[in-house]
């Protein structure tokens, strides 16, 4: 059996789980059945170190529609209309080719979302690399991965409204790429993955399928990248935005026509992962000629047409006598429409090639078979991360550090980058980006959805726990800025390797935290991805789980924005607040310690702070809310006076340090002086300067100077 | 704006596979008239008073941005209409459908900075001696967002010379707003007969307060009133 070892060993499945599988089929399996096991026992199938955590996660609320498990969640808002979204990591490929890396997680998660019957409407991103300024490798990462975000999301025409960047040296060789798209779709319109229907039919549709991203997503994404990466670069797929367009538009016209019984994307692992997956929500089984799968070159083995991970492609489920009306559909929109198998009810996933059966398995061992392991969590006996190099010597004054702060490439500002930008393609952008803390877009209904994506990998490393309710804490608050109740969130899960302690206890921790916060929030989660793995020789990342949450606002007229507007109003703190320097931004420049603990979160007063300014934005009461996060007060005040191009005067409460942080917990909210008087009044906007009493005077312009070099300086 | 007095315009707004902006276009021209999206592959323009060819990547744009849309069927028609006199609006990607299809004077470069943009700049009205622009004063500030990464308006110095002679700017960017390193700052042009526009910003993405400025609506209401003033009811020119 040494040729076997070999060829299970180099395919990533341990000895056990090899001799699993035997016992399951109670033989060996060929070639294309391992290849095809492989892939779906990978981590990045089979989730096999987080699934069982996950389940910790909560789940369940009055508006959702559909839950994890599906290709995106889908939450209610109202007037017959759902919105499905998700966030997914496309980090692997992105570090071994930005452009394509970025611009296929684009597209994946976009037909992910379309999978369900909803029609993209927004894509937001969130990116993290090395120190910009230390690294031509993170500028060269940065600006590539941005291009192709932009190069997918500008030409299928769904715009880019949101997303957030950071630059630690902790992802010098792991960059994070998560996408997050969401759709709308009338609720009669949503459509599950499950196959059914013994003698339906099974057709692919759109792209040829070619040699590209043979286990590209799914063997990158399941093992630690080191040297010689290069050798994988054939693994990572190349997109066609142009050939994804169609392909939308004719599924969206196949489910407006009701032509399809269920409909899945290829994503990872390809045919394999796809028809296992609805062949087992199913409960059905299925044959697949792939014979019948038309191909880019000739001469792919059958274990390579299905693993492959050609993009732009989706696999339906259609009557027999559908058929002929699904192909015209797509012969319209110039969409390859292929049947390539049926239906059955054998519970086994069989695969023909030429009328000879090379693969023949049962769909619960592909799916559901695979060993879940436990993690084996302890805190870190000795210090995961050094300490950033100091850039402050600690001898400057605070008006020295405000500017230094706003022009740090973590705070600086984000327009060379959106400004590549589509944010308003579909006509329904409400508040853009700079406009507000979260995107606002318009519905049919009349009223608007919000959303914004949040993550904050230093402070999670700090406090894995704290750090990580933090993360859903402040992407709440965002949506309060404008005014929007939360419906549901969605997660990525950027972690090193779960095998190790250390890791499995960031993991651990930070999904007990997000839980904390979710049930005190009572926001349910409603999809997610995990990336692990994210480590190189030097380490693992910092912990990054990245929120991306969704809520609903009754009047887009009166969502909110951040910037001061009116000479004269009065500036108001909304919100209890006890920060500290562990973990901010200033900690940063100053060189200090990666090491918690983070600020209490008293929950009851967030979800009173949050209330608070959902109200008096909702109400039309105050002119300007944002949310006081990285920077501390001070920099939330300068980015309001920027935006407005106006400047403020301040008495902060006594003790307040004006750069210490505890995100997610406090506001900034200006208003005419009547409208604001119940509240915590700490100055005045007006003037050209931000003066705060007894700590600092700056002239707007030099924070705006500041703010708007901090990042174009690298671009 | 028209509200009864004037028969109702109808426009016909193209969808090439790829076009991106077709429906944000059709919502717009709804707001002073009619719209129906046209297909690309069909030759029939359905009756309409005014085509306008949207933003989007028509085609992909893999080769030259508009030069596989030219060749679309319903081009064939559209070049007709124009040559007879009908309005016909290229927005973004529709300009450079026109200007590859020889409707319109000029070429569209890659931008200097050889990125795509979006941003929300100010144009200046050049002139309201068009059909585009007569519901506009000259001197007039327009605030409409661009997005492309196609948008650099180049002609060869005679013909620029001749395009400013005849007054074919319609629309500049205002000092300080070129985004793309225009040639005189030009952000939309016409063709000599003065019925086929193109322009790079997007006016219909400034047609709502909700979602940004209402500036883009000039255009469309010039559309309109031309329309209204020039076509007995249910006709086309020609």
């Amino acid at each position: 059996m040494a040729t076997s070892t070999q060829r299970h060993r180099a395919l990533g499945l341990t000895d056990a789980e090899y001799g699993l599988i035997v016992d399951l089929l109670g033989r060996d399996p060929g070639d294309t059945e391992l290849a095809m096991l492989s892939l779906m026992w990978s981590e990045h199938c089979a989730y096999k170190h987080s699934k069982k955590l996950l389940r910790r996660l909560p789940t369940e609320g009055p508006a959702v529609l559909m839950g994890p498990g599906e290709n995106a969640g889908v939450v209610d808002v109202g007037g017959g209309l759902g919105v499905a979204f998700k966030v997914e990591s496309h980090n692997h490929p992105s570090a071994v080719e930005p452009f394509q890396g970025a611009a296929t997680g684009v597209g994946g998660i976009l037909r992910d979302v379309f999978a369900v019957g909803a029609r993209p409407i927004a894509v937001l991103d969130s990116l993290r690399f090395g120190e910009i300024s230390e690294s031509e490798r993170s500028r060269y990462l940065l600006e590539h991965a941005v291009g192709g975000i932009g190069h997918y999301g500008n030409s299928i025409g769904v715009p880019t409204v949101g997303g957030e960047i950071y630059f630690e040296s902790s992802y010098e060789q792991n960059c994070l790429v998560n996408a997050m798209c969401l759709g709308l779709a009338p609720h009669e319109r949503l459509i599950r993955a499950a196959a059914a229907g013994p003698g339906n039919v099974l057709v692919l549709l759109g792209a040829l399928t070619g040699r590209d991203g043979i286990g590209g997503a799914s063997v990158l994404a399941s093992a630690e990248l080191g040297e010689g990466d290069e050798a994988k670069r054939p693994s990572v797929q190349i997109g066609d935005p142009f050939a994804e367009k169609k392909l939308l538009e004719c599924c969206l016209e196949l489910l407006d026509s009701e032509l399809l019984v269920s409909l899945q994307d290829l994503g990872a692992a390809g045919l394999t992962s796809s028809s296992a997956e609805m062949a087992s929500k199913g409960g059905v089984g299925l044959d697949i000629d792939c014979s019948a799968v038309p191909l880019r070159e000739a001469g792919l083995e059958p274990f390579e047409i299905m693993v492959s991970e050609s993009q732009e492609r989706m696999l339906c489920v259609v009557a027999p006598e559908r058929v002929e009306e699904v192909i015209a559909v797509c012969e319209r929109w110039e969409t390859r429409a292929t049947p390539i198998g049926a239906v059955n009810d054998s519970g086994r996933l069989r695969v023909l090639s030429d009328g000879d059966v090379v693969a023949d398995l049962p769909v619960g061992v592909l799916v559901d078979d695979c060993p879940l392991y436990d993690l084996a969590p302890a805190p870190p006996q000795t210090r995961l991360y050094a300490p950033p190099p100091a850039a402050l010597t600690g001898e400057e004054s605070p008006g020295e550090i405000l500017v230094a702060l706003l022009g740090s490439a973590n705070l600086a500002s984000r327009r060379p980058v959106f400004e590549q930008y589509d944010p308003v393609v579909q006509s329904r952008t409400v508040r853009r980006p700079d406009d507000a803390d979260a995107a606002v877009l318009a519905l049919p209904t009349g009223e608007a959805l919000a959303v914004a994506i949040d993550g904050n990998g230093r402070r999670v490393a700090c406090d894995p726990r704290r750090g990580a309710a933090e993360v859903v804490y402040e992407c709440a608050a965002n949506l309060a800025c404008v005014g929007a109740t939360p419906l549901g969130l969605t997660n990525c899960l950027n972690f090193g390797n779960p095998e190790k302690p250390h890791v499995a206890w960031q993991l651990v921790e930070a999904v007990d935290g997000i839980t904390e916060a979710c049930r005190a929030l009572d926001v349910p989660v409603v999809g997610g991805n995990v990336s692990l793995y994210n480590e190189a020789p030097s380490g693992p990342i910092f912990p990054t789980p990245v929120i991306g949450m969704v809520g609903r606002l009754a009047d887009p007229a009166r969502a909110g924005r951040l910037a001061f507007t009116q000479e004269g109003d009065a500036i108001a703190l909304v919100g209890e607040f006890a920060p500290s320097a562990v973990g901010s931004e200033l900690a940063k420049l100053r060189g200090e310690e990666i090491a918690g603990p983070l600020p209490l979160i008293d929950e009851r007063a967030v979800q009173e702070a949050h209330e608070t300014v959902r109200q008096l934005v909702g109400s039309g009461s105050v002119r300007s809310a944002h949310d006081i996060a990285e920077g501390g007060i001070a920099v939330a005040l300068a980015e309001c006076c920027v935006a407005g191009g106006l400047g403020a005067t301040v008495a902060l409460p006594e003790g307040l340090d004006p750069f210490a942080e505890a995100p997610g917990r406090a506001f900034i909210v200006s208003g005419s002086p009547e409208a604001l008087a119940g509240l915590q009044v700490i100055g005045r906007v007006g003037g050209d300067e931000l003066e705060v009493a007894g700590q600092l005077e700056v002239a707007v312009s030099e924070l705006h100077e500041a703010r708007e070099r901090g990042l174009a300086k690298f671009l | 704006m028209l509200g009864g007095v004037s028969p109702t315009v109808k426009f016909g707004v193209i969808r090439f596979p790829g076009s991106c902006d077709e429906v944000d276009a059709q919502l717009a021209c709804e707001r002073v008239g009619e719209a129906v999206i046209l297909w690309h592959g069909d030759h029939d323009l359905q009756g309409v008073d005014a085509v306008v060819v949207p933003g989007g990547f028509s085609y992909g744009d893999y080769l030259r941005a508009g030069a596989i849309a030219r060749f679309a069927p319903v081009m064939v028609e559209v070049t007709e209409f124009a040559r007879a006199g009908g309005l016909v609006l290229g927005i973004c990607n529709g300009f450079q459908v026109l200007c590859e299809a020889g409707l319109l004077p000029g070429a569209l470069l890659p931008n200097t900075t050889l990125r795509f943009i979006f941003r929300q700049v100010s144009l200046e009205v050049a002139t309201s001696g068009s059909p585009f622009t007569r519901a506009c004063a000259p001197g007039d500030r327009l605030s409409i967002p661009v997005k492309h990464t196609t948008g650099r308006f180049y002609a060869p110095d005679q013909e620029l010379a001749r395009i400013e002679a005849q007054d074919q700017v319609l629309l500049r960017y205002a000092p300080g707003h070129n985004p793309n390193g225009s040639l005189a700052d030009i952000a939309g042009v016409c063709n000599e007969a003065r019925n086929v526009f193109g322009l790079m910003p997007h006016p219909e993405h400034a047609v709502d307060p909700l979602t940004g400025s209402v500036d883009g609506l000039a255009i469309f209401e010039s559309i309109a009133a031309h329309v209204a003033d020039s076509v007995p009811a249910g006709g086309v020119p020609g």
